[in-house]
């Protein structure tokens, strides 16, 4: 792969929790825009690559590069501005406020701009492009809706719409579809991966399904003990026999169940 | 929704009308009750400083540390340097606050819920024991705070101390309004349902609960020289003893969080019932005053503002 042109490169990177290995040898490049699925058995060490990515742990050793830049153990916060965002598996909002003040503080805090945090919240600007946004997530409908309130997928939405508000480069979505209606989900799917290839987002998301992976991605990488044991494009990943043996298992069963392992690890 | 619609644009003009009502109506008021308002509307500032912790879902036990530091900025200003205008004093009271918050802000930031809690009671619990130990510092009888001036001048009423306690409490009130209403201020509300997600939006969440902890400190701070003026006098028991922590966390309970002019309200009903409930019953005073806090948490848990809203959210349905 043309390393100039990826936006991130991961190489040898490797982490351990006492003895335990959780990440192994983990090496790959995204391009600008991509949209790549990564698979895997529950603690194959996805939500950890992810995590891992966005700072929220610091790997035992090997080299994350954003765009050029050295970003191996950012802080998240920091990894936020220099463009890489993510959503989460259990959606993190601010459960007491409506969508629009959900999406106002993440437009607000979206700019870096101490004076402007000292203007209203519902400023004249920060409105019209929080409308902007509402639109695009279609989010309109719930605008004054106490996000504690929403329904799973509208929440999930809204989580995703506040991690892209700053339109980043790289976008980490973990389980987006987790606990999402089977009859919402491709709704959800449709309108996220629309508007993130509008805006030439490059998109990593951890995703169990493999109808929704089948269909929205350009390239799936598959874990399995903390390894990638294929990373290739969906037509011939879903037929690779490593893939099919440890990940997808005997007959194709696809895995539906939330990873329950990996989301206590979040919390 | 009712917090909403209540601070949209109405609370300045509120602040602003009270303000005048209270500054014409002190014209006619006995001395005592002059007196026991100028208390309650220097402890509601001191509350309005709670509330902004409060908002981000910290409770601190131990405010009576700001409220004692900016009452002995006053009193030992006076004591070292004879300054006795009112300016000075309050300057004196809010840097010397500020200070002191901002440098333990740098441990408190760290902590959440009942450990923030009880390290701030630890905190004001450490100035009192100095206190009390020291000579220097007035020991448990503390120092006698003269009458304040104002530029020079030495009224000879209280009234213009009213006026000025009032003035600085809708300066204040409004202020916090605007920065409640503010992109920054509603990063209280933000830290309190989600830290992660204020992390992962690009701010810092310690830094946050540090900026707000300082403002805390500066608003208890600066109520603590006003009471102290008011009163004439400071003492470890009356300004720093947890006592006086556990009153103001009281009255922000009896106030409730709806607005900036709740504390105030609440500060100025605690002072009148405490008043009223001694003048009843002399040796459970104390019962009386707990028992209106229970009926208070029972019957209306967003506090005495709780009624406010009630008359203005039927005001607005009126209106269609």
């Amino acid at each position: 792969m043309d390393n100039a042109s990826s936006i991130l490169r991961v190489r040898d990177l490797n982490k351990s929790f006492a003895g335990i290995v959780a990440a192994k040898n983990i090496n790959t490049d995204i391009k600008p825009g991509e949209v790549v699925g990564i698979i895997g058995a529950n603690g194959a060490g996805k939500t950890v690559f992810v995590n891992m990515i966005t700072g929220y742990l610091k790997p035992s050793s090997g080299s994350i590069e954003f765009a050029g830049r050295n970003i191996t153990g950012i802080e998240p916060r920091d990894a936020t501005h220099i463009g890489v965002c993510r959503s989460f598996q259990i959606s993190q909002v601010f459960m007491s406020m409506t969508v629009m003040n959900n999406l106002l503080v993440a437009i607000s805090l979206a700019n870096h701009d101490t004076r402007s945090l000292l203007r209203p919240l519902n400023s004249m600007r920060r409105v019209r492009e929080c409308e902007q946004v509402m639109e695009r997530y279609k989010l309109s409908d719930y605008r004054d809706q106490v996000a504690g309130t929403l329904a799973q997928g509208v929440r999930k939405l809204l989580d995703i719409a506040m991690a892209v508000v700053s339109k980043p480069k790289l976008l980490l979505l973990d389980e987006p579809t987790s606990g999402v209606s089977v009859d919402e989900k491709f709704d959800l799917m449709d309108i996220v991966v629309n508007a993130l290839r509008e805006q030439g987002t490059a998109v990593l998301f951890v995703e169990h399904d493999m109808d929704i992976v089948q269909r929205y991605v350009d390239r799936i990488m598959a874990f399995y003990q903390g390894e990638i044991i294929c990373d290739a494009p969906p037509e011939l990943a879903l037929r690779d026999s490593k893939v099919i043996e440890y990940v997808l298992g005997p007959g194709h069963a696809i895995q539906l169940v939330g990873d329950r392992l990996e989301e206590s690890r979040h919390a | 929704m009712i917090v909403k619609t209540l601070s949209s644009d109405h609370t300045i003009g509120w602040v602003v009308a009270s303000f005048t009502t209270l500054a014409i109506v002190g014209l006619f008021l006995p001395n005592w009750v002059l007196n026991g308002t100028m208390f309650g509307l220097a402890r509601g500032l001191a509350v309005l400083g709670l509330l902004l912790l409060w908002r981000t879902g910290l409770i601190s036990f131990g405010h009576a540390l700001y409220f004692g530091i900016g009452a002995y900025a006053v009193a030992l200003l006076e004591k070292y340097t004879g300054v006795s205008d009112i300016f000075l004093r309050l300057a004196a009271a809010l840097i010397a606050a500020s200070v002191v918050g901002f440098i333990l802000g740098f441990v408190l930031r760290n902590y959440r819920g009942i450990f923030f809690a009880m390290l701030s009671l630890a905190f004001s619990m450490v100035l009192y024991g100095v206190l009390i130990k020291s000579e220097a510092l007035g020991s448990t009888d503390g120092f006698s705070v003269s009458q304040t001036t104002i530029l020079g001048w030495q009224p000879e009423t209280k009234y213009p101390l009213f006026l000025m306690i009032i003035l600085i409490g809708a300066l204040a009130a409004v202020g916090v309004h605007v920065y409640f209403r503010s992109a920054l201020g509603h990063l209280t509300t933000a830290v309190r349902d989600n830290e992660i997600r204020v992390e992962y939006l690009g701010y810092s969440v310690a830094r946050a609960i540090h900026l707000k902890y300082v403002f805390s400190a500066a608003l208890t701070g600066t109520a603590g020289g006003l009471f102290a003026m008011a009163l004439g006098q400071v003492d470890p028991d009356s300004m720093v003893n947890w006592t006086v922590s556990g009153e103001l966390v009281f009255i922000s309970v009896l106030s409730g969080p709806g607005s900036v002019a709740a504390p105030f309200i609440g500060a100025v009903a605690f002072e009148f019932l405490r008043t009223f409930a001694f003048e009843l019953a002399p040796h459970a005073w104390q019962l009386i005053v707990g028992g209106t806090l229970l009926g208070i948490i029972f019957f209306l848990p967003r506090g005495l503002w709780s009624l406010m809203e009630h008359v203005l959210m039927r005001k607005e349905r009126r209106r269609g």
